[in-house]
C-alpha cells in the first residue's frame, strides 16, 4: 500500500483510468444471457428433424457468442423435450415464460407442434419465429408469426404446385392421376391442395385415399392404385410410410408418369440410403440440394461444420432438409434484435416484416402473414443413384430441379419406376 | 382383374397378419397367460431391431439369423425383468397398477436408452430380398412380406409344439389356469413363469427383426403397436397361441381388403369393430376358454 501512496498523481490517474477500461467488458459480460426459449422434439417420431435443428440452433449459439453475442450479452438456448406430442407444448411454453423467463421465443419443429405453441405465443404477444410449419398462421392470423420453410403466401400449395408444373411439361398429356395421403395434419393440406390443382388442370381423379397412421404394408393401396391405372400418382406421406409407398410400388411393378410430390423422407439422407436406385425419377420435394445455382453466402461452411458435429451423433448427416433454414430462422432472430436494438416483441416483428434479411438460405423477406414473401420449394427428380452408398447424394448431378424456374437444371423424366 | 385383386389383397393380408402375429406371441403368453401386463414389449421388439441393424450393417448378416442368436440374450434379459417384477410388485400382491406402472416405465427407458445409443435417425437393414416380389400367376409375393411371414408362422409352430408337448411347456399352460394346484405338484410357479416371461420376451428378438426388414425404425416406432397387439391378443383368446395366430390373420386380411376395395382409412375402424362384435358375441375371445 505504501508503494501505491508514493506514486505520482499522473500516474494514479492512468491506473485507474486502465482498471476501468479493463473492467469495462466484464461489467457487459456480467450482464445477464438473452434467453430464447423453445420445445423441441427430442424423442418420439418427429425427433429425426428435432434433435438436426436444436444441432443447428447450438451452431447459431454458439458462433453469436463467439462474436460477443445480441445486444454485448451472450446467448442462452432454453429447451425442453415436447416427446413429438403437441399437448406437451402449451405447457412447456408456459413455463419457459413464467418460471425460467425467456426473453424470446422460437417455435418447436413441423406444423402439429407449432399449432400448440402459438396458443401461448398470440396469448402472451410474443413473436415467434416457427421452424417447419405448413400454414399455421391461416387460422391464427398472427402479425408477429414468422415460419422459415420457404412455402410462400399460399404455404399448403408450395408442395404440390412444383408437381402439377412437372407434370404439364409432359408429352402427351396426362389425363388421370391418383392421390394418396397420410391422414395427418400435412397430408391432409397437402392432398387437399393436390386435388384443387388437379381439378384446375382438366385431370381426372381415378384414387383419392387417405390411410392412417401406422399403416405398415402399402401393397393393398399400392395395388387399388394399379387397378385405376392413372398417368400421376401424388403422393403426400410420412418417412416410414413413404419408403413403404415407394418399396411397393416397385414391387408391384405399378408404372405411372409422373410419381411422388409430397413424400416426406426422402430428404433426409437416412431414407435416401435405404431407397437407393429406388428413388430414380421419384418427383421429391427440397428445400436445399447442393446445386451450382444454390450457392448462397455461408451456405457450404455450414452444411460443412454441421456435417462434421452430425458424425456419431445420430442425426441427419447429410442435413441438407431442415439444419440450414433452422439456423437461418436464428439468423433472422439475430439481425433482428440487433436491428431493433431491443427485446420489445412488438418492435422486433415490425423489424423482421419491414426488412430482407441475408442468411445462409439466400435473402428473405416475410410477407404479410408471415410466410416466405415468395416460395421457393424445389421440386427436384432423382436421376442415376447406383446402390446405397451415401456420398453420392453430396453429387449435384443426381437432383434434378424441376422448378422453381430460377433454379432449374433439366425436365422431367418419365416413368416411374425408371426401370 | 377383381378378383385379381381380391386374391392379392388375401394373400398380403395374411402376410401382413402373419407378420402382427409375431408382434402379439409375446404379449399372448405375458398378458394371455401370465397375467402380466407387459405394456413394454413393443419397446422390447424395437430393441430387437436395432440390435438386427448393428450387426448388419456391420457384418452384413441377415437379421432374421442375427435374432436367433439373439435368442438367449433376450431370454436372460427376460428373466431379470420378471424378477424385480417379481420381487418388487408380484410377491406382494402390487401387480395391477403398479406393474403397469413399471411396464410403462420399462418402455420409455428402452425407448430413451436406444435414443442415446443409436440417435433418433431412421434405420434400415441392407438385405438382398428387400424390394424384390415372387410371381406364381396372377399371385405376387413381396419378398420383404414374405420372407418374416413364413419365419413367423414357423416360430408359432415352434411355441405352440413347445407349450404343448413339453413337460415345462404344460406347466406354462397350467400356471396360467391355477398356480396353486401347480404347486401342489411340486413345480415352483415363481420358475415357471420366468421361464414363461423369458420366452415371451425371446419372440420380441425375432420381431424386431421381422420389423425392420418390413420398415425403418426409430426409437418411438414401439408406441404405434401397442393398442393393435393387446386388440389381437384379446380378439384370439387370453391364453391361447392357436387363437392369437388367427386372430392376427383374421385382422391382416381383413385390413388388406378394406384397404384394397374401401379405402386403407377404413382399415382399423373395420378391424377393431370386429374385435367390439366377436368380444360381444364371445367374450373370451375367439379360442379362449
Amino acid at each position: 500500500m505504501n508503494l501505491l501512496r508514493n506514486l505520482p498523481s499522473g500516474l494514479k490517474a492512468a491506473m485507474a483510468a486502465l482498471c476501468l477500461v479493463a473492467l469495462a467488458p466484464s461489467a457487459k459480460a456480467a450482464e445477464p444471457p438473452i434467453k430464447i426459449g423453445f420445445s423441441m422434439a427430442l424423442s418420439g417420431g418427429l425427433a429425426a428433424n428435432g434433435k438436426a435443428a436444436l444441432l443447428a440452433m447450438q451452431m447459431w449459439a454458439d458462433g453469436v457468442n463467439a462474436k460477443g453475442g445480441l445486444l454485448h450479452r451472450k446467448v442462452e438456448l432454453k429447451y425442453y423435450d415436447d416427446k413429438s406430442s403437441p399437448s406437451e407444448v402449451p405447457g412447456i411454453y408456459t413455463k419457459l415464460l413464467d418460471v425460467d423467463k425467456v426473453d424470446l421465443i422460437v417455435s418447436p419443429y413441423g406444423t402439429n407442434l407449432i399449432a400448440p405453441a402459438m396458443t401461448v405465443a398470440v396469448r402472451r404477444k410474443y413473436t415467434m419465429m416457427s421452424l417447419f410449419g405448413v400454414g399455421v398462421n391461416d387460422k391464427f392470423r398472427y402479425d408477429r408469426y414468422f415460419q422459415i420453410m420457404p412455402l410462400g403466401v399460399h404455404s399448403a400449395d408450395a408442395i404440390p404446385e412444383g408437381f402439377f408444373e412437372a407434370a404439364k411439361t409432359l408429352t402427351p398429356k396426362p389425363q388421370s392421376i391418383a392421390i394418396v395421403g397420410a391422414d395427418a395434419e400435412f397430408g391432409k393440406a397437402t392432398s387437399d391442395s393436390a386435388r384443387k390443382m388437379a381439378t384446375k388442370m382438366g385431370l381426372k381423379i381415378v384414387y383419392d385415399r387417405a390411410y392412417p397412421p401406422a399403416t405398415i404394408d402399402f401393397a393393398p393401396v399400392v395395388r387399388a392404385i394399379q387397378a385405376a391405372k392413372p398417368d400421376l400418382i401424388f403422393v403426400a406421406s410420412y418417412p416410414t410410410d413413404s419408403v413403404g409407398l415407394i418399396r411397393s410400388i416397385n414391387e408391384t411393378g405399378l408404372k405411372a408418369s409422373l410419381v411422388g410430390g409430397g413424400a416426406v423422407g426422402p430428404q433426409f439422407a437416412s431414407i435416401k440410403t435405404q431407397l437407393g436406385p429406388m428413388l430414380n425419377n421419384l418427383l421429391g420435394y427440397e428445400t436445399y440440394v447442393p446445386s451450382d445455382k444454390m450457392k448462397f453466402p455461408g451456405i457450404e461452411d455450414f452444411i460443412n461444420q454441421y456435417q462434421a458435429k452430425a458424425a456419431g451423433q445420430g442425426v441427419d448427416p447429410l442435413g441438407y432438409y431442415v439444419p440450414p433454414f433452422v439456423y437461418a430462422a436464428m439468423q433472422i432472430v439475430g439481425q433482428a434484435v440487433e436491428k431493433t436494438g431491443s427485446l420489445d416483441q412488438g418492435a422486433i416483428a415490425k423489424t423482421i416484416h419491414a426488412n430482407t434479411f441475408g442468411t445462409v438460405v439466400g435473402s428473405i423477406k416475410f410477407a404479410a402473414n408471415g410466410e416466405w414473401d415468395k416460395p421457393r420449394m424445389l421440386m427436384v427428380q432423382y436421376r442415376g443413384i447406383k446402390g446405397n452408398g451415401l456420398d453420392q447424394f453430396r453429387d449435384p448431378s443426381h437432383y434434378v430441379i424441376l422448378s422453381p424456374k430460377a433454379f432449374k437444371s433439366g425436365d422431367a423424366q418419365t416413368p416411374y419406376p425408371s426401370k | 382383374m377383381q378378383f385379381d385383386l381380391l386374391v392379392n389383397a388375401i394373400i398380403a393380408g395374411l402376410m401382413l397378419g402373419a407378420f402382427y402375429a409375431a408382434v402379439t406371441a409375446g404379449i399372448s403368453i405375458s398378458f394371455g397367460m401370465l397375467d402380466i401386463v407387459n405394456i413394454a414389449h413393443p419397446g422390447f421388439i424395437i430393441l430387437g431391431s436395432y440390435i438386427a441393424y448393428i450387426v448388419n450393417v456391420h457384418f452384413g448378416v441377415d437379421p432374421i439369423v442375427i435374432a436367433i442368436v439373439a435368442l438367449p440374450a433376450f431370454y436372460a434379459l427376460g428373466s431379470v425383468i420378471y424378477e424385480i417384477y417379481y420381487r418388487s410388485f408380484e410377491k406382494h400382491g402390487q401387480d395391477s397398477l403398479r406393474g403397469l406402472a413399471f411396464f410403462f416405465g420399462l418402455l420409455f427407458v428402452t425407448e430413451v436408452a436406444l435414443n442415446m445409443v443409436f440417435g433418433v435417425d431412421y434405420r434400415s437393414v441392407d438385405v438382398p430380398y428387400i424390394g424384390g416380389s415372387l410371381s406364381i400367376g396372377a399371385m405376387e409375393f413381396p419378398v420383404r412380406m414374405l420372407v418374416p411371414a413364413l419365419v413367423s408362422i414357423v416360430m408359432f409352430a415352434g411355441l405352440q409344439l413347445y407349450l404343448a408337448r413339453t413337460f415345462i411347456g404344460r406347466a406354462v399352460m397350467a400356471v396360467s389356469q391355477d398356480p396353486q394346484a401347480l404347486q401342489l405338484m411340486a413345480v415352483d410357479p415363481i420358475r415357471i413363469k420366468r421361464i414363461a416371461f423369458s420366452i415371451s420376451l425371446a419372440t420380441a428378438s425375432m420381431a424386431g427383426a421381422f420389423l425392420i426388414i418390413i420398415q425403418p425404425v426409430i426409437p418411438s416406432s414401439g408406441r404405434e403397436y401397442i393398442g393393435r397387439v393387446f386388440a389381437i391378443c384379446v380378439l384370439g383368446g387370453l391364453g391361447s397361441l392357436p387363437g392369437t395366430l388367427i386372430a392376427a390373420l383374421l385382422i391382416g386380411v381383413i385390413e388388406s381388403i378394406t384397404s384394397t376395395f374401401y379405402g386403407p382409412s377404413w382399415a382399423p375402424a373395420v378391424s377393431f369393430g370386429l374385435l367390439l362384435l366377436t368380444l360381444a358375441v364371445r367374450p373370451s375371445g375367439l379360442l379362449g376358454r
